[in-house]
């Protein structure tokens, strides 16, 4: 009989990012009993990292705009294949979102009149995102969590949940351990809410932490949920790519936002050359009226360096591909040129963009208010995840809900910039609330030892294995290296068909991982036991990235690379099969009702 | 006023960054790190020789350990990029986020070394106990905001009041101010005092331009900020460049006194300020 701690919860939320945190105080304000697991201290999720905003639309800088206008933004960035419910949600919601955080602490920087200012941004018509300088998801994660202290959540810091367990096919609770000691936990809970973030971490450069390894998408699929949209993974435009050390760290879209533009090594601001026909009317023809754009004049046009980022990734990539790149294999980003339209200028740059300036002072020695950046892709985050409920965030495992970036649908197949932090809010209070419903509504459930044991032994191989396949950290090297080098920005089907022989290989690696020392803090077995979710999750990009014939959002083909009307009409479902093989389905995507449909025609 | 603010960034809240050190060339071939490999019942330092390169920070060099010659090397990161305050340790004796602490600001022809912050319990390697600041916090008075200034139930406030507030909101917890502080690192008066970091964040709730909670007679009893001798030991290895002593603690200080200590003093000091030339 394996050893472990039982903790019996109503409602448990894994992850404590922007999502999990809300979720877990809007379970709490129904008055269940809640467990917050997360695999770092309590504040240092990746939310933390956000530095744009939250995209609302509070039309406080530009009264024109609404939901409406946010709800077809969003769509047109997801290329249409997003779920429309959730999108229509998002939209109305957000304000109220943003202003609540308000009210439990969050500054703002402000409008001269008092109200909350909000800035520019890609793929968004008006100046939507609330802000506080450039750091504003340290304001929403802190404000979060210091509000959170003082409901009644039990906090379980530094937890990593292994498995879901499910009983008669609903969730019954899940297994994890603790870092400091390695002792197995078993949560009891009849509602389960996935925040647990993305899968940067299956690539080589990337602006995701350790955490960020899809144990969500993993743990779901694995319970038999469904997972939709996984093609789609959003490289950011712009990652530091200098000194290597530094590689992927994100430079946020707000330097655009700001004024800053993208240059190649002839000095040309290429964005003009490449503007799609679906944004030709939103986008400045001159520089001269996107300059105007961003100082927030509001008969301009946006500059084309705020096209979407999948868009502008994919330019930066021809342009370093056609040899116009920077030294160290990217482009320009230069904000330094406001100087010839702002009499203060530097210290309008630190003000407004102070933690870019820190940033690359500190590491890489270059002063952006005198010297431009150089910037390349990076991968950033995934539009793909768990298959939901619009309404209520549920999954297709009754009792097992999430929310943010682990789930699907918002983003279609590109999301808009400061749509991520509106989207953990909104969701994650509804995932909350709903998931605080399920008990009370559904019986209860247990857990089989035998699944508990299972879970157990399994976690413990890794101590019993000598190790021939190489060590953990070189496993997941390889599957980094696969998945940057096969399943990037640009894909064929030839490379990703070569993916996924590699990705069967790395499995067989995978499981013969052995780790030195003991199970206290031992970062080595905490990476063996990730790789089974990193290889999951990187199989289901790949399976369905080749099953998707066409180019759209952050998916590019270069052996289709054309927009198919066929692909607007459905989502890439993918299934763990009886045979426990990953299996794929087209489900077409329900109709738009007809005042959402007119929305979308008036915003042309 | 600091002298560490110039005048025109102050009224901004933006902090000017003063020149990193860089005594040192770039990082070439290869150097030892000597780090501190243990746990609760005590450890030792261990040498490790690994390749170096330009550009690097000491974070990168103990990845590169951890994978390639001690996988079970414990170790807490998350952003490396100096915004999450995980990666907190004492490299070379000061306390330092290691994804922050370029190899180019250390002689590298002698080994680094890379412990844990000395103040908290060991857990194991670089990692130490710091739940005792997740504690803390919870004693603190929550924020209490004002009734909404507009009937759709939102708020008005200056930009100038936002920017009071937002040097003490920088704050990513890397709890390094709480690993040199002597109440804490030599006194051990972690029953008493609530130390730098969340002084800050107490400032931070009570110069809140919506905050109506009153944190006064906390500070003075249970949080102990009479402790606090303003050594500035805080301030001075603040990653995000808080003035610490002088913009959250004295001020804090000066409402405690004002509030709690010799009314008829209080009045003299007014007279004998506009006495002054």
């Amino acid at each position: 009989m394996p050893d472990y701690q039982t903790f019996d919860h109503d409602v448990l939320v894994i992850g404590a990012g922007g999502a999990g945190l809300r979720a877990a105080v809007a379970a709490s304000a129904a008055g269940v009993k809640v467990g917050l697991v997360c695999k770092s201290l309590l504040g240092k999720a990746h939310t933390v990292m956000a530095e744009g905003g939250i995209a609302a639309s509070l039309a406080n800088v530009d009264s024109r705009d609404n939901w409406q206008v946010h709800f077809a933004d969003t769509m047109r960035g997801g290329q249409y294949i997003n779920n429309w419910r959730m999108a229509e949600l998002h939209a109305k919601e957000a304000p109220e979102r943003v202003r609540e955080l308000e009210a439990w602490g969050a500054l703002f920087d402000r409008t001269p009149d008092g109200r909350i200012l909000q800035r520019n941004f890609g793929g968004h018509k008006y100046p939507r995102l609330a802000h506080v300088g450039d750091r504003t998801g340290l304001e929403m994660i802190r404000t979060l969590q210091d509000h959170s202290i003082h409901q009644s959540i039990d906090v379980h810091m530094e937890c990593t949940v292994l498995r879901l367990f499910t009983d008669g096919g609903r969730i019954a609770g899940a297994l994890g351990y603790d870092r400091e000691r390695g002792r197995f936990r078993l949560y009891r809970s009849r509602a389960v809410i996935l925040a647990t973030g993305g899968v940067g971490r299956a690539y080589a450069i990337t602006s995701n932490s350790w955490e960020y390894t899809g144990d969500g998408h993993a743990l779901a699929y694995h319970a038999g949920a469904a997972l939709q949209d996984m093609e789609f993974v959003q490289f950011h435009p712009t990652g530091m790519i200098w000194p290597p050390s530094v590689r992927g760290i994100l430079v946020t879209e707000g330097v655009r936002g700001e004024g800053g533009v993208l240059l190649n090594n002839q000095g040309r601001r290429f964005m003009f050359d490449d503007i799609p026909e679906n944004y030709r009317a939103q986008t400045a023809d001159s520089e001269d009226e996107g300059w105007r754009y961003t100082q927030g004049d509001k008969n301009a046009r946006r500059p084309p360096e705020l096209l979407t980022r999948d868009h502008v990734a994919r330019c930066i990539r021809r342009e370093v591909a056609e040899g116009r790149g920077s030294p160290h294999g990217g482009v320009f980003l230069d904000i330094s040129w406001i100087r010839q339209r702002l009499p203060n200028a530097r210290e309008h740059i630190i003000r407004k963009l102070p933690s870019m300036y820190h940033q690359f002072k500190q590491l890489a020695d270059i002063d952006i208010t005198t010297t431009p950046m150089e910037v390349g892709p990076t991968t950033h985050y995934i539009m793909g995840g768990i298959r939901v409920d619009g309404d209520s965030q549920m999954s297709t495992v009754p009792g097992l809900f999430a929310a943010g970036e682990c789930a699907a649908g918002l983003h279609g197949a590109n999301r808009l910039g400061g749509n991520s932090l509106s989207d953990l809010l909104v969701f994650g209070k509804r995932a909350g609330e709903y998931a605080a419903r399920f008990p009370r509504e559904s019986g209860a459930a247990s857990i089989d030892p035998a699944q508990v044991e299972d879970a157990v032994r399994q976690a413990l191989a890794p101590f019993e294995r000598t190790g021939n396949g190489g060590g953990p950290y070189q496993v997941q090297h390889d599957l980094q290296q696969t998945m940057q080098e096969l399943v990037g920005i640009v894909r064929t089907a030839g490379e990703m068909e070569r993916a996924l022989d590699r990705l069967a290989q790395l499995k067989e690696r995978a499981v013969g991982v052995g780790v030195p020392g003991n199970r206290e803090y031992n970062p080595g077995w905490h990476t063996a036991l990730d790789l089974g979710n990193l290889l999951t999750v990187s199989e289901a990009i790949t399976r369905a990235a080749l099953e998707r014939r066409e180019s759209r959002g952050g998916h590019f083909r270069e052996d289709c690379p054309e927009k198919d009307p066929a692909g607007a009409r459905f989502n890439i479902v993918v299934r763990k099969g009886a045979d426990g093989r990953m299996q794929l389905t087209r489900e077409p995507i329900a109709e738009m009702p007809a005042e959402l449909r007119q929305v979308i025609e008036e915003q042309k | 006023m600091t002298d560490t603010l110039k005048p025109d960034l102050a009224e901004t809240g933006a902090v000017e960054e003063t020149e990193p050190p860089r005594p040192h060339a770039e990082p070439q071939g290869s150097a030892t790190f000597r780090v501190w490999r243990g746990d609760r019942s005590g450890g030792r330092f261990v040498d490790y020789r690994t390749a170096v390169s330009p550009g690097m920070v000491v974070l990168d060099a103990v990845h590169q350990i951890q994978a390639e010659q001690a996988n079970d090397l414990a170790v807490r990161w998350n952003c490396k990029a100096g915004k999450c305050g995980s990666c907190s340790a004492e490299v070379n004796g000061q306390p330092k986020l290691m994804c922050m602490t370029r190899l180019s600001e250390l002689p590298l022809d002698q080994p680094v070394t890379v412990e844990p912050m000395r103040s908290f319990p060991p857990i194991k390697d670089l990692v130490t106990d710091v739940s005792w600041n997740f504690r803390v916090k919870t004693r603190i008075a929550p924020f209490t905001p004002r009734p909404p200034d507009a009937p759709d139930g939102t708020w008005r406030i200056a930009q100038s009041d936002v920017d009071r507030v937002q040097e003490f909101r920088k704050c990513i917890e890397c709890f390094l101010c709480q690993d040199v502080c002597h109440v804490l690192r030599d006194h051990h008066l972690h029953e008493e005092f609530i130390g730098p970091r969340f002084l800050v964040y107490v400032a931070a709730l009570e110069m809140h331009p919506l905050d109506t909670g009153d944190r006064v007679e906390a500070l003075r009893r249970a949080h102990g900020i009479g402790y606090c001798n303003i050594t500035k030991c805080c301030t001075k290895v603040c990653p995000e460049h808080i003035t610490i002593t002088d913009n959250a603690i004295i001020p804090l200080k000066e409402r405690v006194v004002d509030q709690f200590f010799d009314p008829l003093g209080k009045l003299l000091k007014v007279f004998s300020r506009r006495e002054q030339p």
